[in-house]
């Protein structure tokens, strides 16, 4: 398990984070939702061992992230970001390689493993082509099947100790909602397949109703609410958003439909300090 | 859930794009050494004393027992006390500063990083200044029987070293460096090295100052072996260890978080990167002066043949940069024989527009990486 114990992180007079508990579980996925600025990103920076929480603990199986050195947590987690970076001008497949790299992979394993994995984040179309000259979307495709690599290679042909976690920060930004469904159950079906773990930050309410196990809300750097996603309370919604939400059981969306109404909710103003 | 439910179609760009493929290593490189071959061997021929290539080749057939006449005892000296050291030193200098400015970009995650504009070259050639004012004695080494051939390299990194940690700190905030202000940083190392270069020519009497102008101007000649012996030893120390770390560099270059969670220490990686290039860059700068640009035209050129992976980039930009401060070293010899003009003042005429037309071609300017 890939677990935050009453983490916080504080840098100069910001308090970040604050006193969050959250697990993510081998075989769930986890959406982590809130506002803008409610520390989503952070929680999972704290995660993936990245930043080191300046109060409580995160911890892979019980060992703190800090003292697991960073060539064996590349085995263990992968985290997508929201933006990627391109300095230089890496071809998709080069980046592609590099992810596998690490490990010792015959050349044709290595190259099926990493034409599976583009395949499966919808980036197939892709392996000819630079970075640079990619769309926001595209990269973020390739940067997910770049995450599916890394964590594959990592477990061919050796024995790895423990499930992986994959860690993805609002991965289905700019994406068109196709590919928003695809990649999202892409990541479910490795959830499934690989037994491993899944935190995914949202903002989309009826995504995460339709491929999240359990949700985490937070606030102002604070847990506002855990719990399983089906028990997700729209009043709470409410009060975290600042606007009136509106719940719907769909079958013909296959599920639950969270709409925000724009008008000032109910139950009042945020109360995010 | 099954994965063939809903793939989406392929739509604009999907496939429809050429699919392109780098060229492949092996004949680039295979070429390469060709060129570097034959500049080798065009150099030997060609300078104040003509030594046509015939008559070397005969002499080498002569001295294996073969059917040749040897060369005059002038001429052979002056192919291996004085030509051969300077060729064999100019195109060690290329082969470090080409791979020496590779490691800078990635490590800078910028296209433009080079030894010479960064600053290192300078708090090399400051450091060297001192070394060759105060002299051994005047470093307080009288005693360590140290000559300044030593402890004018060992000089020269450590002054690299001050300016490269200083430009890495200005330059680095959250972890990131911003492009432009690593030039400007550069820039203020570049003004207080020549600061301090021009307190050391101040200092310094007839001799020292003639020898310091020339020295800095940068060049291959008047070194013989001895001279450039350990120099050598530490540039191919510092380009194996950068050739090593070919594989990290491409994961640095995508990023310090992303090398992070790739599974590299980016700082520990960052420091030990940063050590190399100021040992190969001081151990450079103390042999031949300053040699800009080389490190910044080459790599560049390559990276548009080659593309950014390091383990192609770095090899072939060794041997073209080799090849091309060997022909400088050639055009320096004969433009204006006997009169030896300095190669670094070469460059810098050629880098210079190049540079210029860098930072047009680049969209976005100095923000631009």
């Amino acid at each position: 398990m890939l677990e935050a114990i009453d983490a916080g992180l504080t840098i100069g007079r910001a308090r970040l984070l604050d006193g969050v508990t959250a697990a993510v579980r081998p075989g769930r996925v986890l959406a982590i939702l809130g506002p803008n600025g409610a520390g989503k990103s952070t929680l999972l920076s704290l995660l993936s061992g990245e930043r080191r929480p300046t109060a409580g603990r995160v911890l892979l199986d019980g060992v703190a992230m800090s003292a697991i050195p960073a060539p064996r947590l590349a085995v263990r987690r992968a985290l997508v970001a929201q933006h990627q970076a391109v300095a230089f001008a890496f071809s998709v497949e080069e980046v592609m390689e590099l992810a596998t790299e690490p490990w010792l992979i015959r050349p044709g394993d290595r190259r099926a493993l990493i034409a599976d994995c583009l395949i499966r984040a919808g980036a197939g179309g892709l392996a000819g082509r630079l970075m640079p000259q990619l769309s926001g979307g595209e990269r973020q495709r390739v940067a997910f099947a770049r995450a599916l690599a890394q964590l594959a290679a990592g477990r061919h042909g050796h024995d790895v100790a423990g499930p992986s976690y994959l860690l993805l920060d609002e991965p289905t930004a700019s994406l068109d909602p196709a590919h928003q469904h695809h990649l999202l159950r892409a990541a479910r079906d490795w959830v499934e397949r690989t037994g491993g773990g899944c935190a995914v930050i949202l903002h989309d309410l009826t995504l995460a109703a339709r491929y999240a196990d359990d949700g985490l809300l937070l606030a102002g750097g604070r847990v506002a609410w855990a719990g399983s996603m089906s028990g997700l309370p729209v009043p709470v919604l409410e009060r975290v958003f600042g606007t009136a939400f509106v719940r719907l059981d769909l079958p013909e969306a296959e599920g639950v439909v969270y709409a925000a109404t724009g008008r000032a909710a109910a139950s009042g103003k945020m109360i995010c300090e | 859930m099954s994965l063939t439910l809903s793939m989406p179609s392929s739509r604009k760009g999907d496939g429809a794009a050429p699919s392109f493929r780098r060229p492949p290593l092996v004949p680039v490189l295979a070429a390469l050494a060709v060129a570097l071959a034959l500049a080798v061997l065009m150099a030997i021929a060609t300078g104040g004393v003509s030594v046509p290539l015939d008559r070397s080749l005969s002499h080498l057939a002569s001295l294996l027992g073969l059917p040749g006449t040897p060369l005059s005892e002038r001429d052979w000296m002056v192919l291996t006390m004085l030509r051969l050291p300077r060729i064999v030193l100019a195109a060690a200098v290329g082969v470090t500063l080409g791979v020496a400015g590779v490691a800078l970009q990635a490590v800078f995650r910028n296209p433009l990083a080079d030894p010479g504009l960064v600053g290192v070259s300078s708090g090399a050639a400051l450091a060297g200044s001192a070394a060759m004012v105060l002299g051994v004695s005047g470093l307080g080494l009288a005693r360590s029987g140290l000559s300044l051939a030593t402890v004018l390299p060992l000089a020269a990194f450590l002054g690299a070293l001050a300016a490269t940690v200083l430009i890495l700190a200005i330059s680095r905030r959250d972890g990131r460096n911003a492009p432009a202000t690593m030039l400007l940083a550069g820039i203020a190392v570049n003004a207080m090295g020549g600061a301090g270069i021009g307190l050391f020519s101040y200092l310094g009497d007839d001799l020292a100052l003639r020898q310091m102008t020339f020295w800095m101007m940068g060049g291959f000649g008047g070194s013989g072996w001895a001279q450039i012996g350990p120099a050598m030893l530490l540039m191919g120390l510092a380009t194996a260890g950068l050739l090593a770390g070919a594989r990290r560099l491409d994961l640095f270059a995508m990023g310090e978080r992303e090398a992070f969670l790739q599974g590299l220490d980016p700082h520990r990686f960052a420091v030990r990167t940063v050590l190399l290039v100021a040992l190969g860059v001081g151990a450079a700068v103390a042999v031949s002066g300053l040699i800009g640009f080389v490190g910044l035209i080459v790599p560049h050129v390559m990276r548009i043949l080659l593309g950014p992976v390091h383990s192609r980039l770095m090899p072939a930009t060794a041997l073209a940069a080799a090849v091309l401060l060997v022909l400088a070293d050639t055009v320096a010899r004969t433009i204006a024989a006997p009169a030896d003009v300095p190669a670094g003042l070469l460059l810098g005429a050629v880098g210079g527009p190049f540079f210029l037309w860098l930072l047009r071609r680049r969209s976005g300017g100095l923000g631009g990486a």
